[in-house]
């Protein structure tokens, strides 16, 4: 675990520890040092006062070179064991007498070296001058103590020093401990309430708060954070219970919607059942009486012409072309109802090729008139191509009927572009429409002209109107009496 | 040349005595034969409650498709799927020209679909090609081996 991960208290614990670790070692060092340089002052001093005291005593012998006397007086340092060895120096510089403890005779230099006290290794050694007098030497006094009082001081110092430390190490580690919890207990509590609040998400608790210092702020400022999150929570979940209301209330009135469109769905298919048998009754069961009808009448007309007489034939030939055109108007009526019930094949359509096999049908099976048609080429349309071609044949059988009193009967198919919608139209120059009744153009069993004037049912144009509408598109006319007709249509 | 008969299945009896006059006014001779439902068509053909039909079967069949009891289509269907009478010419003759009746009428193996028109005079020149077309043009297949 690296120093950034350790927990708060030990951190506290470690620099508290350091900190007075470090003040205390440099104390006692100090102190250490300063004791030892105390002390060899000290020593040096008294080695210094003892060696002018031997030198005092010493003028005599050396001024008369008396051996013995010198040796005598070398001799007392024996009462001081830290003195290893002596010598006194004539005037020339030869040895006239030395002292040594144990084996340290080796130590005393040849010929006295300059005057003054130093330490060389474990020793201190001092020359002192032998003077008689003020200014007449004598010789010089060499002197050397061991240092062992020195290091024995080191030595103690540095043991009082060292248990001095430990004490006082031991003293800050447990007033660390004990005060440490003064400023992580805040924190900590701090942390265990932050964890505690996002592990459980219970935002309701609150961190305890132990004084007024900056802790105590940061512990205010995030309870009043916990207290926000605590409302915006609590709204939140009031919105999602709201939103679950208001999904199950949607959700019921689908239902419901659903439910009512799977009725109208039934009762359509239903309907459209219905229709569709009905369609097939009437297609099978209308027509029968009315071929009696008109069969018989042809057996009467046939067989009984001469005692029908002109009235009689003449009423005869109504009835069956009554019959007939009641047919025409059945078979038209059902084409409607197909249109109705067809199902849709979207594909492309080429309806300037469909017009063209319209109207070469037409040409084939009426040669006797000639009527001029105009098929613009290229046209083409999405939708179904069997309910297009009955648009088509509509229309077009419509403009050839009604330019049949026309000289110069002209019918024409193209396209226009109005509003990005292609329009396609089909103008005739025929017998036209009055505007008035424009609206009545699709209406079923609607005409604007007698079945005198040109024969019909009125049910082509209601059927052209429903397959357009089918397709989604839009059909409308324009046209005067006389002057022809305009039909456009959009799919 | 000796042109075979006429099984008309035809409910109606106007219908019936229509189709009859049509078919003489063009001299066509063969005798018809009337079912007036698709049970006595079914008997004519194969006997009545099983038993074996007489030998020669009609040259063609002109079917109606609306009969009571057994309609059209069935009887087009017991037709087709009876060795004897699989590859009898059968010809739908009735007043519908609803699409999923032409096309039921195909899928069933029909030889042909004429709608009856309501125009007597168109009715009667309809009867007589069929009559002629049926009767004298068309190569019959040849009759099946006794069961």
């Amino acid at each position: 675990m690296s120093i950034r991960d350790w927990p708060i208290k030990r951190k506290l614990t470690a620099i508290l520890l350091l900190i007075s670790g470090l003040v205390l070692v440099l104390t006692s060092v100090a102190f250490v040092t300063y004791e030892v340089v105390t002390f060899r002052q000290t020593i040096q001093s008294h080695l210094a006062t003892r060696s002018r005291i031997l030198a005092a005593n010493s003028t005599a012998a050396l001024a008369f070179a008396n051996e013995a006397d010198a040796r005598e007086i070398l001799d007392a340092l024996k009462y001081d064991p830290h003195m290893v060895a002596a010598a006194l120096y004539g005037q020339d510089g030869r040895v006239l007498a030395t002292y040594s403890a144990g084996a340290a005779a080796g130590l005393i230099p040849a010929t006295p070296e300059p005057d003054g006290y130093r330490f060389e290794g474990s020793r201190l050694v001092g020359f002192t001058p032998v003077a008689q007098g003020a200014n007449q030497r004598l010789g010089t006094l060499y002197i050397a103590s061991d240092t062992k009082d020195v290091s024995d001081a080191l030595r103690l110092s540095g043991i009082i020093a060292v248990i001095v430390l430990a004490i006082a190490m031991l003293a800050a580690y447990a007033l660390a401990v004990a005060l440490h919890g003064r400023i992580s207990a805040p924190i900590l509590a701090l942390a265990e309430t932050a964890t505690a609040a996002s592990t459980r998400q219970d935002y309701s608790l609150r961190a305890p708060k132990f004084g007024e210092d900056e802790l105590g702020t940061l512990t205010d400022a995030f309870n009043q954070m916990l207290g926000r999150i605590e409302e915006q929570k609590q709204e939140l979940q009031q919105h999602a219970v709201r939103l679950e209301q208001r999904v199950a209330e949607r959700t019921r009135e689908i239902e419901h919607r659903n439910e009512a469109l799977r009725r109208n769905a039934a009762e359509l298919l239903a309907a459209n059942n219905e229709l569709d048998a009905f369609a097939y009754s009437v297609s099978h069961d209308l027509r029968a009486p009315l071929r009696s009808i008109d069969g018989f009448s042809q057996v009467l007309l046939e067989d009984y012409a001469t005692q029908l007489g002109d009235a009689g034939r003449d009423s005869l030939q109504r009835v069956r072309a009554a019959s007939q055109r009641m047919a025409t108007l059945i078979d038209d009526l059902l084409k409607l109802a197909r249109v109705t019930r067809a199902e849709m094949r979207t594909e492309r359509v080429d309806l300037s090729g469909m017009a063209r096999e319209i109207v070469f049908d037409i040409q084939r099976t009426t040669p006797d008139r000639r009527v001029e048609f105009a098929i613009a080429p290229g046209l083409e349309a999405r939708g179904d191509s069997r309910l297009l071609r009955v648009v088509l044949d509509n229309l077009l059988r419509n403009s050839w009927k009604y330019t049949g009193k026309q000289p110069q009967p002209r019918v024409e198919f193209s396209a226009v572009v109005e509003n990005g919608d292609h329009v396609f139209v089909i103008k005739d120059n025929g017998a036209g429409f009055d505007m008035t009744y424009a609206d009545k153009l699709f209406g079923v069993f609607q005409r604007l002209h007698s079945a005198a004037e040109f024969e019909g049912t009125g049910v082509g144009l209601a059927t052209v109107h429903r397959i357009i509408t089918r397709h989604g598109g839009r059909i409308w006319a324009d046209g005067a009496v006389d002057k022809g007709a305009t039909f456009y249509f959009t799919l | 040349m000796n042109p075979g008969k006429i099984l008309l299945v035809e409910d109606n009896p106007d219908d019936v005595t229509l189709t009859m006059r049509a078919l003489k006014s063009h001299n066509i001779t063969n005798d018809v034969i009337v079912a007036q439902d698709g049970v006595e068509a079914i008997d004519y053909l194969f006997g009545a409650t099983g038993r074996p039909a007489p030998g020669d079967l009609p040259a063609v069949v002109l079917l109606d498709l609306k009969l009571p009891k057994v309609n059209g289509m069935e009887v087009l269907q017991r037709i087709r799927s009876d060795e004897r009478t699989r590859l009898l010419p059968v010809v739908i003759l009735t007043s519908s020209d609803e699409e999923r009746d032409v096309i039921d009428g195909y899928s069933l193996g029909a030889n042909s679909y004429v709608r009856k028109p309501v125009d007597f005079v168109e009715f009667t020149k309809a009867a007589q090609q069929l009559g002629l077309y049926w009767l004298l043009m068309n190569q019959a297949p040849p009759s099946p081996r006794g069961p």
